[in-house]
Parts: structure tokens; sequence; C-alpha cells
């Protein structure tokens, strides 16, 4: 018997969730729907008396202060007769995952009720309101479902029987592909067919590889090929060798270099990492995060991924399993780390893009942000792990193809962090069930995402479940304590086939695929390996724990399950109901396809230079540049993640007398007992590389570092996460500007003495349209991370005191390639901010000093905007006003190309030369700030005011900024104050 | 016989989805408890009893994901599973806090503001917190101030009881908020009225200046800005706030204009009032 429950809002109580929706109509430009009701529907399965499954609505289902129930026997509402009224269900797609199912079957175990056997979800929307059909159409699939995993239900009666239907148990029918016979042809078929994402030549490896076993691969075997060679998994293009000519223009000589590059990252980042031999570098780029010495007892260990294609399709699940992932880095680094914070980092197409000028199957860049943030949101929130730093980043060109960047660090016991599976050892599955969800994930984001990527790949996308997630770590931590286990891993991309294939790669795997547990019947025995299911670890465990390990996980209620072992075999041996499935070579599986060598050539451009000369009021270019969507508050998603949980919180992102100005870095306490603390943060930069790859990178190792210093860190303690987001790597001119780029990120780690811990690389960001592929500009993020000894010397970024002198360190230059005052004149330039490491290195080392004596109040990093707007913002969040004088500025003026100005108050207040702060200091101080500054470049250029006044006075001492500082405050606030 | 002077007990009950129970066991700690976190599969197969606790805490968190609604799930495993330990617990001068998520299912496990006829031992909900009316979960600091104007209204001689938590706090304090369902409802008039009359309404969202104000202020629309609530005697009590993110000023936003962060902030002496309260009853 199947009930269906539909609970409704009382009369009279305030309904937010329908409030909420009709918001998001209007914004859809839909303005005639006066009513909307939003009623949760719960199916249930099962022999039930009237009295139990009243009980039910009762006791579990309704709130009775707020909501009443309705049931029926039957599976269709009560059809509504007004006129004007739109009534339709929104339900899940089979086989995507509701977590809701899984807790209201336990609630109702609570009741003491046995006989439920199944519970579904679904919403049921009534909506009155003059509506044409397309407007119908566009509030549910732009607003109400994404039927990548949701679809309207035509009708109740037919179709939710569907929902309950069980699946046929899977039988074994081995599937073998004939690749010995294949044609180039065919080879290329296979591989697109089969979503291997495989190139020919690799598939021509592939097969010779075989034609030496005399057989044919099985389906598995291939899959496991194609998932351990992908760019997701294998990194072939940093790791691979390159033929790399650049040629651009310094000091008007045009000069050409060529390079042949056997391994970019050992040749670049890793590099560093090793010039350096930092001894507080404990685990670099070989564990799932990199790891670095935080006190004492513990480890600090970080790690930032992507999750760009899959947040493309489904922004909520695709951002969802983004940090759900990343956190299974951390917890799957050494033996297991404790998160401790999230950053995320995005880069979108402007919210307020034309919807007619939207390609067909891209969704609007304001629902991907918002979906993006909720996925976030609902993840890290119910993780309980602070999101404490991160950066948005609009451009059009990310229109087809956002970036979402998630990270998380965590703390882990010194003599937790390093990890080796032992033969012999039992491969110990724990966490959620397998289901198809997310197969092909690890090939699909090595592919370029086209119009029909929403249909074709759907099953790489997942909603994730971060109870079970947070129930798993529980359980680790406390399995980790007592020893329990020789080694862990999570699986990610490429599922168990990634996740066992790396652990027992110097040793060899027995795995008997009818051990995993699924989540439904008619899984095959490939699907089960490859599947890329959330919330999921293996841990490599001497059989002698097994017991131990099952109580732990049985009190978590988190299922464990031995699925195979480690053997010194050699070989990866996959069985399913004892039938040899795959049987692989590790060697050859792990050592990949065949060499080549990829082509990549970077040419510097030539854009044009602006040609209009300074206007003599800048108050309002100031206004427009704090409105700029990269600049401008984005406090909207601050808000909406819990970024004080756990009770470490310092330095949070938000600071200010209202608690509402923009901090430069966060910084954290992981351990409430200790005044030592953690800062993060992260430069990013895109618009730099069009001009540049090679200081974009500088500039965004100098942002970061500079954010660090800026809330009281030292870069001797300093590490670096690289994240490269870039184009099509079989490309010659996108290749060529990441290699570029890796040598800038070379040059100026090396001279700024910041190792690389860890990184990842997400390559084939570009999406097909009408025959065209569009790239998204290179992107590399840059994360920092810092221990702190004393967090009581942190510094925050607003004003505190009128009277207080405000300092510039650094020296301004005419360098606004790139910068948001061009953007303002939609010109884009050439003289793209460079990085003086010596001055840099000289500067924040002084400034460090000053920190940790006490004689600074407050401190901000220039940075998009320039010193103007760090000015102002620091201002703002203070609530006091400021008077400013330019000549004061040290100022390295590049010959004007400009006749008769050589000085420009314009160029001055938004260049973004690197290395500069902005600094408050009381008078008291003063001599003993500027004595420590003598080596620094460095002017006293004004002082804050009581009067709530923001005055600049420019080189020829006349006014050219002025305005009240809420005058300023309110275009910073307004863009994304949604 | 036990020694006056043993630490009291205090049990930090934890579940799938708990999240801020290491930090209320070190605000329990750093007050002079011994707290200890325990997954509520303890208390349900008998490994360990809720009688031998002092307080019983129930922290912030998603427990079971806020499926349903918030708190709810836990709220019906304490009515169902543990029910009569419960019932047992509250009757025997303990003490009981709820955070934020403990707040939520106190309430809905009908715990608070507790049963109108004291002699039935049912647990019945009659107040309950639900989605903000921003719809949006919201982290932000508020301010809070005890509530005075009602407390006149209490019998003679019984005023002190009611505050066993707030005891000692200034007029105002401020603390974090971080949730998406807090708004307070009750189920009716007089039900609202009833906790007022009682001096059960112990927190409101106010302004700086103690001024009852609307949004941000009141961060998500509850019914005349009521923050926390108690039971009768005093000894059950459920905030929205968090207080055990506010032990240390450095903690707090404004921290960063002093330069001696590490005293204790306003949540520290709600900790200590539960602390000192049980080692009195020890």
């Amino acid at each position: 018997m199947i009930y269906r429950i539909e609970i409704h809002p009382k009369a009279g109580v305030f309904d937010a969730v329908a409030s909420g929706l009709s918001a998001g109509i209007v914004e859809l430009g839909i303005k005639t729907v006066f009513s909307l009701k939003c009623i949760p529907i719960f199916l249930i399965k099962g022999k039930l008396s009237d009295r139990e499954i009243k009980n039910i609505c009762q006791e579990v289902l309704t709130d009775p202060v707020t909501q009443d129930f309705k049931y029926y026997l039957s599976l269709t509402g009560e059809p509504i007769k007004a006129s004007q009224t739109h009534d339709f269900e929104i339900a899940y797609n089979l086989g995507v995952m509701d977590p809701v199912e899984e807790s209201t079957l336990k609630a109702i175990k609570d009741l003491g009720i046995d006989n439920v056997e199944t519970v579904r979800t679904a919403k049921r929307y009534i909506i009155s309101g003059a509506l044409s059909n397309q407007d119908l159409k566009t509030i549910q699939e732009k607003l109400l479902y994404n039927k990548v995993i949701q679809h309207i239900v035509e009708n109740p009666a037919t179709s939710y029987p569907s929902q309950f239907r069980q699946t046929l148990k899977y039988k074994l029918d081995i599937k073998y592909i004939d690749i010995l016979d294949a044609s180039d042809r065919r080879l290329e078929e296979l591989s697109r067919r089969g979503q291997l994402f495989l190139k020919n030549n690799e598939m021509r490896f592939i097969a010779d590889y075989f034609a030496k076993q005399k057989r044919n691969p099985t389906d598995c075997e291939l899959e496991t090929i194609a998932q351990t060679w992908s760019e997701h998994c294998g990194h072939k293009t940093f790791k691979g060798a390159i033929d790399y000519s650049e040629e651009f223009s310094l000091n008007s000589k045009r000069i050409k270099r060529k390079k042949i590059i056997n391994n970019l990252l050992k040749s670049t980042i890793m590099k560093v990492t090793k010039k350096l031999n930092k001894p507080w570098c404990v685990s670099v780029f070989e564990d799932n995060s990199g790891i670095i010495n935080f006190d004492k007892d513990y480890n600090v260990c970080f790690k930032v991924e992507t999750h760009n294609h899959p947040s493309a399709i489904e922004p909520f699940g695709g951002a969802n399993t983004g940090i759900g992932g990343v956190i299974r880095d951390c917890l799957g680094s050494g033996l297991g780390a404790r998160p401790v914070l999230n950053t995320d980092v995005f880069c979108f197409a402007p919210p307020d893009y034309e919807f007619s000028k939207l390609p067909i199957g891209v969704l609007h860049p304001k629902r991907i942000m918002k979906g993006v943030v909720s996925g976030v949101r609902d993840y890290g929130n119910k993780m309980g792990i602070p999101t404490v730093n991160g950066a948005i980043i609009f451009d059009n060109d990310f229109l087809g193809n956002p970036l979402v960047f998630c990270g998380t660090a965590g703390i882990i016991p010194k003599n937790k962090s390093k990890k080796k599976a032992k033969k012999t050892d039992l491969i110990v599955l724990v966490g959620g069930r397998t289901g198809r969800d997310g197969i092909h994930g690890a090939t699909f984001s090595s592919g370029e995402l086209t119009d029909s990527s929403e249909s074709v790949s759907s099953s790489a996308v997942q909603i994730g479940n971060p109870i079970e997630e947070k129930k798993m770590l529980e359980a680790i931590i406390k399995a980790r304590d007592k020893n329990l286990y020789n080694a862990i891993t999570d699986c990610g991309g490429g599922g168990l086939s990634s996740a066992v294939g790396e652990m027992g790669k110097d040793l060899g795997v027995r795995v008997d695929l009818e051990k995993v547990p699924l989540k439904y019947q008619g899984i095959s025995y490939t699907e089960i390996w490859i599947s890329e299911a959330q919330e999921r670890m293996i841990l490599s465990v001497p059989k002698k724990n097994l017991k131990k390990l099952k109580e732990i996980f049985d009190q978590e209620d988190v299922e464990l399950s031995v699925i195979g072992e480690f053997m010194q075999t050699g070989r990866l041996k996959l069985y399913y109901n004892a039938q040899l499935v795959c049987d692989l070579d590790m060697n050859f599986l792990h050592q990949g396809g065949p060499k080549i060598t990829k082509k990549a050539i970077w040419k510097s451009a030539k854009y044009s230079e602006p040609n209009f000369s300074c206007p003599s009021d800048l108050t309002d270019p100031l206004k427009r540049a704090l409105s700029d969507l990269n600049i401008c508050s984005k406090e909207w998603v601050i808000r909406q993640y819990d970024h004080e949980v756990q009770g470490g919180s310092v330095i949070k992102p938000l600071e200010g007398i209202l608690n509402d100005g923009p901090s430069d870095a966060a910084v954290v306490r992981p351990k409430l007992s200790s005044r030592r603390g953690i800062a993060v943060s992260c430069g990013i930069n895109p618009r730099y590389s069009l001009i540049d790859p090679y200081w974009m990178a500088a500039s965004c190792i100098d942002e970061a570092a500079r954010q660090i210093i800026s809330v009281g860190g030292s870069l001797k303690t300093t590490a670096l996460l690289d994240n490269f987001c870039w184009g099509n790597p079989e490309k010659i001119d996108r290749l060529g500007s990441l290699v570029r780029a890796c040598f800038g990120c070379l040059d100026s780690a090396l001279a700024y003495k910041l190792p690389f811990i860890s990184g990842k690389d997400s390559l084939n960001n570009e999406y097909k349209m009408a025959g065209e592929s569009i790239s998204i500009p290179g992107t590399l993020l840059i994360s920092a991370i810092s221990v702190i000894e004393d967090t009581n010397k942190c510094p925050t970024m607003f004003a505190k005191s009128a009277g207080n002198l405000i300092y510039i360190l650094g020296l301004t230059s005419d360098e606004l390639g790139g910068s948001v005052y061009f953007k303002l004149h939609n010109l884009l330039g050439n003289s793209v901010p460079k990085v003086y490491p010596q001055d840099g290195l000289i500067t924040m080392q002084c400034l460090e000093k000053a920190i940790l004596n006490n004689l600074v109040a407050s401190c901000h990093d220039c940075s998009e905007g320039g010193l103007v707007v760090a000015l102002a913002e620091m201002a703002f969040s203070g609530s006091l006003g400021m008077d400013i004088f330019l000549k004061e500025v040290p100022y390295k003026n590049q010959k004007s190309k400009i006749k008769n100005q050589n000085f420009r108050n314009d160029y001055i207040l938004f260049s973004e030369s690197n290395s500069r702060f902005i600094v408050e200091v009381p008078k008291l101080k003063q001599k003993k700030f500027e004595k420590l500054m003598k080596n620094v470049n460095f002017g006293l250029i004004g002082c804050l005011n009581n009067s709530k006044d923001f005055n600049v006075y420019g080189l020829d001492g006349e006014l050219c900024i002025q305005a009240p500082i809420d005058e300023l405050k309110q275009p910073w606030q307004a863009p994304l104050r949604w | 016989m036990k020694s006056k002077k043993r630490k009291p007990n205090v049990a930090v009950l934890r579940t799938a989805g708990t999240n801020c129970d290491r930090e209320t066991v070190f605000a329990f700690n750093l007050a002079g408890a011994r707290a200890e976190l325990l997954h509520i599969n303890n208390f349900i197969s008998s490994r360990k009893n809720l009688s031998d606790f002092d307080i019983l805490a129930i922290p912030g968190g998603f427990s079971y994901g806020d499926d349903i609604a918030a708190g709810k799930i836990l709220a019906n495993e304490l009515k169902y599973r543990l029910k009569d330990d419960i019932l047992k617990f509250i009757a025997s001068n303990k003490l009981v806090i709820g955070i934020c998520n403990g707040f939520q299912v106190l309430v809905k496990a009908g715990i608070l503001p507790g049963s109108p006829d004291k002699k039935i031992k049912t647990l019945e909900q009659q107040v309950t917190l639900t989605t903000n009316d921003s719809d949006k979960f919201e982290d932000r600091w508020v301010y809070l101030r005890k509530t005075k104007g009602d407390r006149r209204n209490l019998p003679t001689g019984k005023a002190g009881t009611k505050y066993i938590w707030t005891k000692n706090l200034p007029e105002i304090i401020s603390l974090p908020v971080a949730h998406g369902e807090g708004k307070f409802v009750a189920k009716d008039k007089q039900t609202l009225e009833k906790l007022k009359r009682n001096g059960q309404v112990i927190f409101q969202y106010c302004d700086e200046k103690g001024e009852l104000s609307g949004y941000p202020y009141n961060p998500n629309g509850s019914v005349d800005n009521i923050a926390g609530i108690c039971d009768e005697t005093g000894r059950i009590f459920g905030l929205m706030p968090h207080p055990e993110r506010h032990i240390y000023k450095i903690q707090s936003p404004l921290s960063s204009l002093s330069s001696r962060r590490f005293e204790y902030g306003d949540g520290f002496q709600i900790f200590i009032n539960g602390v000192e309260y049980s080692r009195r009853n020890l």
C-alpha cells in the first residue's frame, strides 16, 4: 500500500519558503503571480494501520505549531478548482539519492513502526496568477527544478508507482571489447561512444598491449585504463613532455625563446619546493593534500580542488559534491586529518547577463551562482566546517564553463601524517552505498563541455549527503586514534578504480566486486568499479584489527565492508562472484599511455591603450570601481556560510564596526586551548592572464602572500597551493600560456621563498557551441596557508581611530593593464602589474615586524581597484573619514602616452601595482614605525578624521575625490545585495 | 557518599550531524566541569546511564541533516527511545541546555517550555523554531538582552531561580547566531502570554542599546524577538545563539579593538552558571 501525505502550512502562518520563491519569480520578470504554495509530499509504502499512518504524520512529518497534514490512499492530490491556477508536482529522477528518505525511514522506526518499506519525496506547487505556458515553463525550469536530477510528474497515479519498482538483480555477463582487429576509425568510435575520452594513439597503445596478451580487454579493463590515464587522474599534460616557444616584447625588442620541457610539474612547481627544502614541509605532492607543521603535536594539511563541469550542468549538486570531495581529501591525508576550515573561490559570468543572449544548454550565471553557493552552504554547514575565505570573479568568458574551487584544511597528529598499505591488509570500503551516480565523472571532466553535455553526462552529476560524510569522519578519527589501519584514501574521481588502484599500485590487488554494498540492484561489475558515488573511503586494514574497527563504525552507524585484499602480485585482479572480470599489470596501468611531446606557443598580444585624459573629479570613477562585481561586497554569500562553527574564528571574512568590511585573509585557531592559528588567503586574477600569464601568476602569488602579511602572518611559515584551470591543452596557444604561467610561479615563489605543497590542474575548460570552442581565460588560483604563533596580535583591515596616520608601503607605478579602472573604460591595456620580489620581500618582512611590535592599528593590502579602493574600504568599514594626499605616494611614473599629462591622479589612485599595503599607525608610534620602515618605499599619505568624509587631494593639491563614506559604502554594497 | 568537591559531569549529546559538540565540551571543561562527548547510541544501548550526569547539553549542528524539520528527528528519538531517562533526569533537579539545534530539539520534543500540567508525564510540543523570515541560513553576531520587564511578575522570592543560566551576565551581551530555522513561534497567544508572565523568556534579540528591533537585529523574525527560553524551574534552558562561540573575546568580531583578546567573552558566564549550580546541588 502506498500513502500520499501532503504537509500544508497552517492558515495565518508566514510561509518563508513560498515568500522566497515568489521573490524568485518576480526576479525572472514575471509579475502576475499573486499566490504560491509549496507543499512537501511524502509517499510511504508499507502495511500500516490508520492509527499508525496518523501517528507518522503527526509525530514525524508535521510541525504541530505551523503545519497541518493530509493523507490519502490514492497517489493523486485533491484537484484545485480555482481558475488561473497551476498545480504540478516535481520529483527526483530514478536513481538520484534523496537523503531525506533515509532519515524519514529512521524517524518512523523510532516511533516503533517497523513495517514501512520505502519512502519517496516530492514537492507540489500551486501557483495562482495569469501565466502563459511559456511563463510557467520558465518558472519551472529556471527556478524550481533541474532536469538533470528532477522531473515534472506527468500523472501521479501512473508515474509514482514506478518510483517504488524494484530493479532486477544483475546477472553476470562479461563484455569483451574487440580492439585487436579494430581500425583507427573504430577505435575512435569506441572511445567516444564509451565516454572514455582516450586519444587514438592511446587506444592503439592499449590495443598493442592486449595483442601481446593475445586477448581482447573486458569493458572493465578498458574503463580502468581510461580512468587511470585521464587528465583528471593522470595529469598527463603536466607530467608529459612539451616543446615550448615564446615570443614577447621587452624594452621595445622582440624576444623569442624555445625550450623542451620534460615534465612541467617537476621543472616549475615542484622545483620550488625541492630547492627551498623547508624543514617544516612534512608531505608534499605525494598525498591527498599537502602537509606542513603546526605545533609540537600537530601538523596541518591543505588542499584545493575544482568541480567545474558538474557545477556547469547541476550547480547545487556540482558544488555540493565538490566540497564533499575536498573534505574527503583532507580526511584521506596521512591517516586522516580533522577538517578545520573550508575555502571557496568561484568564477562566473556576470549575474545580470542578458537572458536572450544565453546559448542553448547553458544555465544562466545567476542561477549557477545561487546554486553553487547553496551547494557549498549545504555541505560545509552540515559538516560543521567553517567556510572562512574565498573570492568571486566575474567575467563573460566563464559563461559556458564556470569555475568552482573548494578547499579544506585540517589538523592531524604528527605521528599520523604518513601511511602505507601493507600486503595481506584487507581492503575495507566505508561510508555510503554505491549506485550508478557519478559514472564517467573523471573522464567527463577531461573533455570539453558541449550543448548536449547535460543530457549525455547527466550520470556524472551527483548530490551529496553531508551527514553520511560527517558520520564517517567521526568514525575514521576514532579508528585512527586507535591505530586500526595502515592507509586511507578517498573515493573521488574514478571511484574504487582510482582509490584502490592507486593505493595498491606498489603491491597488487584482489577485489570481489559483489561485496560492495549497493543502493539498488542491477548494477554491473564495471559500474560498481567506476561509480563515483559520494561519501566513501578505502582503508587498508590488518586482519587482526577488523573486529575492533567494525565496532567503532557500528557505533557511529556507518557501513563497513571488506571487499578485497592487498597482495604482492603486481596485478589488479577483479572478480565478480568468483569470475575474473579484470586482470591488469599494475606497471602497465600506472606507467601511463604513450609518451608524446605536445607543442606549445605563447606570443604576447598587443592591446589598445587608453586615449582619455584624467578627469578632474574622480569621485564617480571611485564609486564605479567600488561597484565593480569583482570588488563589491560579497556579504550575501558570506552570511550564508557558517564561518564560525568550531569556535576557532579569529579574523572573519567580514570585519568592521558593523561587521561588513572585506577582510584580507582568514585566521582560525584550530585548537581552542592555544593561541596559535592558521591564516589562509587566495590570489586570483584571470584578466592579467590575457596580457601575460607569467605576470598573472606572479601577481597571484604576491597577492596571496600580502594578504597573509596583512593579518599578521609571516612568509617564513607560509606554503602555497596551485590550482590551474585552463583550456584544451591539445591547442598550442592554450598550452603555451599554461607553460608561461608555470614559469611565473617558479620565479616568484622561489624569490619569496614560498614552497608549493600541493596542487591540482583542471584542463579542458572550454565550451563548444555552433562549432566554435570558447576557452576560459587561463585561471590560476594561488592559495596560501601560514602558521601564526600568537593570534592576539592579528590586525584587521578597518580604520580604528581618528587622528591615526595613514601610510602606504610599496612603490606605485603606472601598472593599469588588466585593471578594474581600465575595465571601466572597456580597455585591457598592456602594462600588467609586475612583481619585484626584492622590494616586495623587504616590505613584507618589515611590515611583519611592525605588526609583531604592536605598531599597526589596521592594515589592508592594495589589490583590485588599487590604493584608493583599499583606502575607501578601510574608511567605511571603520566608519571614519580620511584625508589623503597623493603627492606623498611613492610613485614611479613611466612615460605617459598622452601628451602634456605625465602625472595622472587617476593612474596613481587606480594602478594595481603589487606588494603594496595601506597601514594605520597611531601618532605616538610614528617614530618607531618609520624607523622600522627605513628600507621600505613608504609614504605618510594622510590621516583619519572624525568627519566621515573621504577626501583625496591630487598631485596639484586640489581635491580630486570628496564623498561622505556612506556614499562610498552604498555602491560597494548594492550590486550583490540580493 | 560522593565528595562535594567533585566536578559536575556533563553529557554533551551527539548524533549524526551534530557539529558544535567539541567547542561545547571545551566551554564546560573550562568552566570547571567534567564534560564527556557521547553518541546517543551509548544511552539507547544502556552502555551509559543518563542519571550518572548532572548536566545534559544538546549542542548545535544539523542532527540527521535537519531533514523533515530542524531537530525533529533527534527530538523524536529522545521522546520515543529515551523518554523515561529524560523525564527522570528532568525531575531530579538537574540541568539541561540546548543550543541552536539543541534548542530546536528541546522544543520539538516538548521538553521546552515544559508540560503545562506538571503531573502529566507527556512531552508535547507547544512552541516551534521555524524557517527564518529571510528563507536563508544566516551567520551573524546579534545583541541579546536578558528579559527584565517580566521579572517583577514572579512570585516573591522566586525571582532568582529562573535565571540559573543567566546569572551575573550583563544586561546586554553579544553572541553569534548561525541557523536557517530559528524563528520562534508559539502555538497560540495563551502559550506565549504564559511564557512571558512566567518569566520563561530568557533572552530577546535587541539592538546595541538594548531596544527591541527588527531585521537584522532580530535575525529570523522571532515573535517578540524571543531568542531563548527556559522551563518553569529555570533549569532547562534553550537558545538559538551560540554562547560556546564567545568563550574568549578573540572569537568576537570587534576583538581587534583590544589588545587583550584572550579575556573571557560574554558566553562563558552561561557555562560557569551551569557548573556552579550543579556543584552546589551535588
